[in-house]
């Protein structure tokens, strides 16, 4: 509170130049509202205006479920039955209640019904989620005024349009409003808009001057207004309407408009009139669905159930045109079948009628060929995978106290074929945190500690010398190996040592500047005006914590708080603004009393992205006045008077060894200023920043720019983007594992080249590529250019010799815009992929999406975005996997993700561990899942050959129903969720295993066919050795001969045991689940026979005892050939780990 | 789309509230090997070691096992003799269809069978038909198990169609398969002294006891316009009309054996028997073959050379592929856990490193 009490008192609008002194907007008159799309009207303060046509808007409750209680059934089933597969098995259902269907219509719907339940429960659960959601989103309350003056809570949801409402600081809009007034007396307040567009720094809404004095609870009482605006749209940055009230009639705009989601900050309360409710607010208009990405492998899982189908449809024609010649030719001489009395499926006068409905039969009877339970044994498979991931321990952050969340888990197998990350910098590289680490006072550089970058290559310096000493003469592959493992062993301890920096923001080491020392210093004036300038020259706020005593800086960005804790730790404490001061603690050595002093505030030219500096004009307490100023080291080096670049040489030689080291560099200047000089000028600067009109920005800029010259050089500040933790070895890893690494970031290109070094993005002996455009007005020259150089370059790849040589792109955004248009993206593209990292420095978020499609759409391959802020958005969405860093900065990237990890370096495990595994399970199952349709299935096929084609089965229709769903599911799941083909910690210590993922080794064509195969091969074996073995001899020492049934058996038993023996041979881990899942499976099988048996015969049509006894037999002998072919394939590649 | 989740204030130097403190615990992963995949593991892995002893175990275990059966197959005694062909008098021979139409023909026919070999009692008596779509969808469904258990079932016989009732009431049993019942018959005498064919026990146990009634009696059966094959005593219940209950259990293939009745004598080697047959059952429509099987058994059924055959190639192969990979490894043997063999080490294309 004591932060908003503080603010409260400032009129900061005075106080900024560029920001929020705009000209009142009402001058402009109100806009005409007219005709379609500007019906709506807001009658405020008067519920009851609103409770009825035409005015009964939606009400604020808010939906985001896909179903309700009504529409769940038939839209889940129409989801459901979406799937070609589930169609089919729909369609078999229908038919199989009518005496064309081979089997019963119990063995043909159960299954159905099985998966398609599983599906839709597992849909209701999570709309179930989200329906919670909803409540606790619609059950918060704000307060409302309810007549005479008096306020009161009130839930979200009966929020009315045209409601008063007053919302507290730190509170959410609970619907878009318009401002009428808030605790700063000139209307203003802040809004964080996190969750709408992922910004963090805070935006300024001003009520209209008419709407101000309504600044208490009392005052409305007979408050009455009328607003008339645009229909609900999704323009977050648009608005237009007008405000009625007391007889006149006010424009409102944009900035009188504060949206439902974001957030009050650093204002006590405001009033505002509910203009847009519910699904009408811009928030909600704006949620649409992220795109629903499908992985690879499930993308290619259609083509093979298509494959599958025509499979199924050629089988089943041969098997009625078969049917159809023998019911022809052969069926009169069966007397046994009464040919002359039959119906007309068996009619042989009418062969092509027959072998038409036969058709219908055959699709049935031979759709086991299709895997009915694969889509939701995947489904259940991916959910626990992803549960998987958000519960990996390692995966989880201590200090945001985020675990890994996989946030759909439709991609998870995707994650193993990753073939580019495409990596936003800041916040996701970076802390966006900023540290201060080195400065430059005097022409003298200060600060001992080292910055990550030069640690990085003094590490790497180190190990290259080790590397030489030890193993000179080994393999050179060996000594590759050696390194890496080395690598990780120094790398760790070092980790721990940086990060325990004990003031955030602050990671300065002198002690010739520190505790006071500075006073002893060669120019110490210099360095106390350097200090001052940090502890004046900003517009943060302070704020006192109380437990600590200390004060912490509310500030616009993170360089500034570092500035300002650096020089609080100098001495030189910012503890108080107001509206025309600012308040500095002065201490001079490190046990002595302090001074506090008063710096008179009377300008400020504030920072902005164009201007590059930031300037304040100060009269200090001997009545001089101060210009100080700080900037770009390159505005602020144009700005020097003559006498004050002294220090201009040794400064500029201390900022291009910041720069190399990776840091953020800024220079600081001052002049004194005379008092008529700055009365003339000030007098001229009042006047333009009263003026009204087009050129007041010009004005203002000129006046300032008279003012930012002739300055004195001070020094230059070196401040550290700190890299999150692990990110250098993260990077080093992946580029083990073989993906291509680009980062995206809106730095310029010696900042992202220093990071490139520092994150080990780019190393030392690596050929850089810079694409830089030529100045040049000509459109067509520049583009000419770029073409050039990127020929060049290609050239230069292809003639290299060096087979382990490696390049790094560096390419900035202007450029990047040329090389990304449709006739030169194709050969930046081949360039770009030739390259390990590329770099594209100061892209916009636009640029990022549409690198990431090009990426994505030029080389086919798997992308992944990887970003934190609303401007990776875009980024995240095109990409094949998105990824969001659920860290500092807002939720938007999170939202838009289809993965968050709370640090960058959790993508090693995420992708070279995860990723790996899910995708040879995913891989292995599918395969599987193939497989043992096919040899199920087929044996069907050649059945028929042997029963005239007459569609029949030989297995009971209850071996059949639980073929899918019972005997043979629970083992593949148990493959998919729980199959390790080598332990995370190899997968960790040999990146390159990821390789299979990328280069599709486990489900190319080859594999799939070789699956395919293997059933042809399985059902054919089971098939004939049965059948030889039982053919017409007595199978008992009774004497009796086998029958149907016990055939069926027989053969059904074999499939079990060979499917549930080739899965344990796919499987290379086995936990006491994968042990109980596969051998209790073959146990299931005969626990149900054996039950089955028993049963009365009214439902069992098997006599089981004896047949058990026989299967057992003639199971060994198909078991051993199955080990046999196991055995061939799977000696030839003895261990791919070591 | 509501984001109220976790949001951090990004308040430079500001410490993170305790708030979020108490929160962190709630949302840290709770450590448990499954959650963790650290369950312990067995991981197989196929050394030359353990591929070359499973493949001589299963080569060791197989081979005699493939003996033993070949050898249990090689004492059983078998008889086979077709008599479709020959039991048709030679001035039916090119219409025998009219021969086994004719009611009014007389149908029986005289064998000689000798015996190869002793032959052990019980010797097993068969018949096999050849060509013959018992596994038909049509014939494998026209019959209704519920009338075959109970009498209160009866008019049960929507499956049974065209055999399923007469002007009477309910054919019982109905369907294709009852009313097609095999109707040939065999009398055996060696030296003009008969041999007694049991007919007991010929049918599953589990058929007598349970799907064949004790309380049904057959009705209507035959007596419709068609007759098909035997006809039934109708005193007699299902549970004891063991040639039925046979019949009806159905085959799998078109060819197919169906025990007729045993002989409870042993059968001395180069004996003769005589075999008189009433050749009533029709199968010449279909040109399918008839034959008589006189068949001893062993543990493993009747003869069936093709178990002990398959199980010794299997161990063959098994004991030949074990030899190859000992050579293998003997000739050309490679350390286990080299990196050097590791897939990325033998192509230097594929890693920028």
């Amino acid at each position: 509170m004591t932060r908003g009490r503080i603010r409260a008192r400032l009129r900061l609008s005075h106080l900024y130049t560029f920001a929020c002194t705009r000209p009142e907007a009402t001058e402009e008159g109100p806009h005409s509202i007219e005709g379609p799309g500007y019906s709506r009207l807001v009658h405020c303060n008067q519920p009851l205006m609103h409770k009825k046509k035409p005015f009964k808007y939606r009400s604020n409750y808010i939906s985001t479920t896909k179903y309700n209680f009504f529409t769940f059934l038939p839209k889940a089933l129409y989801e459901q039955f979406h799937r070609v597969a589930n169609l089919y098995f729909l369609a078999a259902a229908i038919v199989s209640v009518t005496p064309l269907s081979p089997f019963s219509a119990v063995s043909m719907i159960a299954p159905l019904v099985f998966v398609v339940g599983l599906s839709m429960a597992k849909e209701a659960l999570e709309d179930w989620r989200r329906f919670m959601q909803d409540i606790k989103v619609n059950s918060r309350k704000v307060k409302f005024h309810k007549g005479e003056g008096v306020f009161d809570y009130k839930s979200w949801k009966k929020l009315q349009v045209g409601d008063v409402v007053k919302v507290e600081k730190d509170q959410f809009f609970p619907a878009d409003l318009l401002l009428l007034s808030s605790s700063y007396e000139d209307g203003i307040c802040y809004v964080e808009t996190m969750n709408l567009d992922g910004e963090t720094n805070l935006k300024v809404k001003r009520a209209l001057e008419v709407t101000l004095p309504l600044d208490e609870d009392a005052s409305f009482k007979n408050f009455t207004g009328k607003i008339k605006c645009e229909d609900p749209n999704p323009s977050l940055y648009t608005f237009i309407g007008n405000f009625e009230y007391d007889h006149e009639v006010y424009a409102l705009d944009p900035s009188q408009i504060l949206l439902r989601d974001s957030k009050l900050r650093n204002t006590a309360f405001v009033y505002g009139v509910v203009i847009f409710t519910g699904h009408d607010s811009k928030v909600m208009q704006n949620a649409t669905k992220s795109p629903s990405k499908r992985s690879r492998i499930e993308r290619k899982m259609d083509y093979i159930i298509y494959v599958l189908f025509s499979l199924l449809l050629v089988i089943s024609l041969v098997s009625s045109i078969g049917f159809a010649v023998k019911t022809k030719f052969d069926m009169p001489d069966w007397w046994y079948l009464q040919p002359q009395n039959t119906d007309d499926y068996y009619d042989p006068r009418k062969p092509v009628l027959s072998g038409v409905t036969h058709l219908i039969t055959a699709l049935m009877l031979y759709g086991y060929l299709i895997p009915i339970s694969l889509y939701v044994s995947i489904e259940v498979v991916k959910v626990l995978q992803a549960t998987f991931i958000n519960q990996d321990i390692q995966m989880y952050d201590e200090e945001t106290g985020n675990p890994a969340q996989a946030r759909t888990s439709n991609l998870n197998e995707e994650l193993g074929q990753v073939d580019t990350i495409l990596s936003d910098k800041t916040g996701t590289l970076t802390c966006n945190q900023m540290d201060f680490l080195k400065c430059s006072i005097a022409g003298t550089a200060y600060g001992m500690s080292s910055s990550e970058v030069e640690l990085a290559a003094a590490q790497q310096m180190a190990s290259d010398l080790e590397d030489q000493d030890v193993e000179r003469s080994t393999d050179f592959r060996q000594k590759g190996k050696q390194q890496e493992i080395e690598l990780e062993t120094v790398v760790i301890p070092k980790d721990e040592m940086v990060h325990k920096s004990p003031i955030k923001g602050f990671s300065f080491e002198d002690s010739r500047v520190m505790e006071g020392n500075w006073l002893n210093e060669p120019n110490a004036d210099v360095i106390m005006l350097f200090f001052r300038i940090l502890a004046i020259c900003h517009t943060a706020v302070p704020e006192l914590n109380e437990e600590t005593g200390n004060y912490t800086y509310e500030s616009e960005s993170p360089d500034e708080a570092a500035f300002l804790v650096a020089a609080r730790e100098f001495g030189f404490e910012f503890c108080k603004r107001t509206q025309s001061s600012v308040f500095v603690r002065e201490r001079y050595s490190a046990s002595g009393q302090t001074i506090d002093r008063e710096f008179k505030l009377l300008n400020m030219l504030e920072f902005t992205s164009k201007r590059k500096r930031m300037t304040v004009i100060v009269r200090d307490e001997d009545g001089q006045i101060l210009v100080l100023c700080k900037g770009a080291d390159s505005i602020i080096f144009d700005r020097l008077s003559k006498n004050g670049r002294l220090y201009e040489e040794d400064t500029t030689r201390h900022l291009n060894e910041y720069g190399e080291a990776g840091l953020r560099t800024l220079a600081l200047a001052y002049k004194r200023l005379g008092e008529s000089e700055y009365s003339a000028w000030n007098n001229e600067f009042q006047e333009a920043k009263t003026t009204i009109g087009a050129d007041r920005d010009l004005m203002l800029e000129n006046i300032a720019e008279m003012m930012e010259k002739d300055l004195i050089l001070v020094g230059a500040t070196a401040v550290e983007d700190k890299l999150q933790k692990g990110v250098p070895q993260c990077i080093d890893k992946l580029a083990q594992a073989g993906l291509k690494i680009w980062v995206l970031t809106g730095d310029k290109v010696e900042t992202a080249i220093n990071i490139g070094y520092a994150c080990s993005l780019l190393r030392q002996g690596m050929k850089q590529i810079c694409i830089t455009e030529i100045s040049s007005d000509a459109k067509e020259v520049v583009k000419e250019n770029i073409l050039l150089q990127i020929t060049n370059a290609s050239q230069m790849i292809k003639l290299e010799r060096d087979p382990h040589a490696a390049f790094a792109l560096i390419i900035d955004g202007k450029t990047l815009a040329y090389a990304l248009e449709d006739d030169v993206k194709q050969q930046f593209l081949v360039l770009a992929v030739q390259c390990a990292s590329v770099i594209c420095c100061r892209v916009s978020p636009k640029q990022k999406a549409l690198v990431t499609r090009l990426v994505k759409e030029g080389t086919g391959k798997t992308t992944l975005a990887i970003g934190d802020g609303a401007n990776d958005v875009g980024m995240i969405k095109e990409a094949d996997i998105g990824v969001g860093i659920s860290g500092v900065e807002g939720m938007q990237a999170v939202m838009a993700s289809d993965f968050s990890i709370a640090q960058f370096r959790f993508l090693e495990r995420l992708l070279v561990v995860h990723g790996h595994w899910c995708y040879k399970r995913i891989a292995q199952m599918v395969c599987y899942f193939f497989y043992k349709n096919i040899a199920f299935g087929l044996t069907l096929f050649y059945f028929e050959a042997f029963a005239g084609f007459s569609g029949q089965s030989i297995y009971d229709d209850w071996y059949m129903l639980l073929f899918n769903v019972l005997l043979t599911s629970l083992p593949v799941i148990s493959l998919g969720v729980f199959e390790q083909d080598v332990s995370s910690e190899v997968c960790l210590q040999f990146p390159a295993v990821y390789q299979q993922g990328p280069k599709n080794l486990f489900f190319d064509w080859y594999k799939i066919l070789g699956w395919m195969g293997n059933g042809l091969y399985s059902s054919l074996i089971i098939f004939f050795l049965n059948i030889i073995i039982f053919y017409d001899q007595a199978f008992r020492e009774e004497g009796q001969t086998a029958s149907m049934p016990a055939l069926g058996t027989t053969m059904f038993t074999c499939i079990i045991w060979a499917l549930n023996c080739q899965i344990a041979f796919t499987m290379s881990h086995f936990t006491w689940i994968q042990h109980l899942f596969i051998w209790g499976s073959i146990a299931t099988w005969y626990l149900f026979l054996f039950v089955y048996g028993r049963l009365s015969p009214s439902i069992s049509d098997v006599s089981t005892h004896w047949i058990i006894i026989s299967s057992k037999r003639s199971s060994t002998t198909r078991k051993t050939s199955r080990i046999n072919a196991c055995g061939l394939g799977s000696d030839r590649e003895p261990e791919k780990g070591p | 789309m509501d984001t109220n989740g976790a949001t951090t204030s990004s308040t430079a130097g500001g410490g993170s509230t305790s708030k979020s403190s108490s929160k962190k615990h709630s949302r840290k992963p709770i450590y448990s090997r499954f959650t963790q995949q650290e369950l312990p593991a067995c991981k197989p892995i196929l050394t030359p070691g353990l591929v070359i002893a499973t493949f001589t175990i299963i080569g060791i275990i197989f081979i005699p096992l493939g003996l033993v059966s070949l050898s249990a197959s090689e004492k059983v005694v078998e008889i086979v003799d077709r008599y479709d062909e020959s039991c048709v008098p030679s001035n039916y021979s090119n219409d025998k269809l009219k021969f086994i139409q004719n009611p009014s023909i007389n149908k029986s026919c005289v064998r000689t069978l000798t015996v190869p070999k002793l032959m052990k009692s019980p010797v097993f008596i068969y018949y096999q038909l050849d060509n013959y779509y018992q596994n038909h969808r049509r014939y494998v469904k026209s019959r209704s198990d519920k009338q075959l258990r109970s009498v209160s079932d009866e008019k049960s016989t929507t499956d049974c169609s065209p055999e399923d009732k007469t002007v009477d009431g309910p054919i019982v049993p109905c369907g294709l398969v009852a009313w097609s019942l095999f109707n040939d018959t065999y009398w055996f005498s060696v030296n003009s002294k008969t041999i007694e064919v049991n007919k007991h026990d010929i049918a599953w146990k589990s058929d007598k006891e349970h799907k064949f009634g004790s309380n049904v009696y057959p009705k209507n059966f035959q007596s419709g316009g068609l007759i098909g094959g035997a006809k039934l005593n109708s005193s007699v219940p299902l549970s004891k009309q063991e040639d039925l209950m046979v019949w009806m259990r159905t085959a799998a293939l078109p060819t197919f054996r169906k025990l007729y009745g045993k002989i409870e004598q042993d059968l001395q080697a180069n004996e003769k028997i005589q075999v008189v047959i009433q050749n009533n059952y029709n199968t010449y429509s279909f040109s399918g073959k008839k034959k008589l099987v006189l068949s001893t058994t062993s543990w493993i059924g009747g003869k069936n050379d093709f178990l002990g055959i398959a199980y010794i190639i299997v161990g063959g192969l098994c004991l030949f592929l074990a030899v190859c990979f000992i050579l293998l490894y003997v000739i050309k043997p490679r350390p286990l856990g080299d990196p050097s063999y590791l897939s990325w080490n033998r192509s230097p294309a594929g890693h920028p490193n």
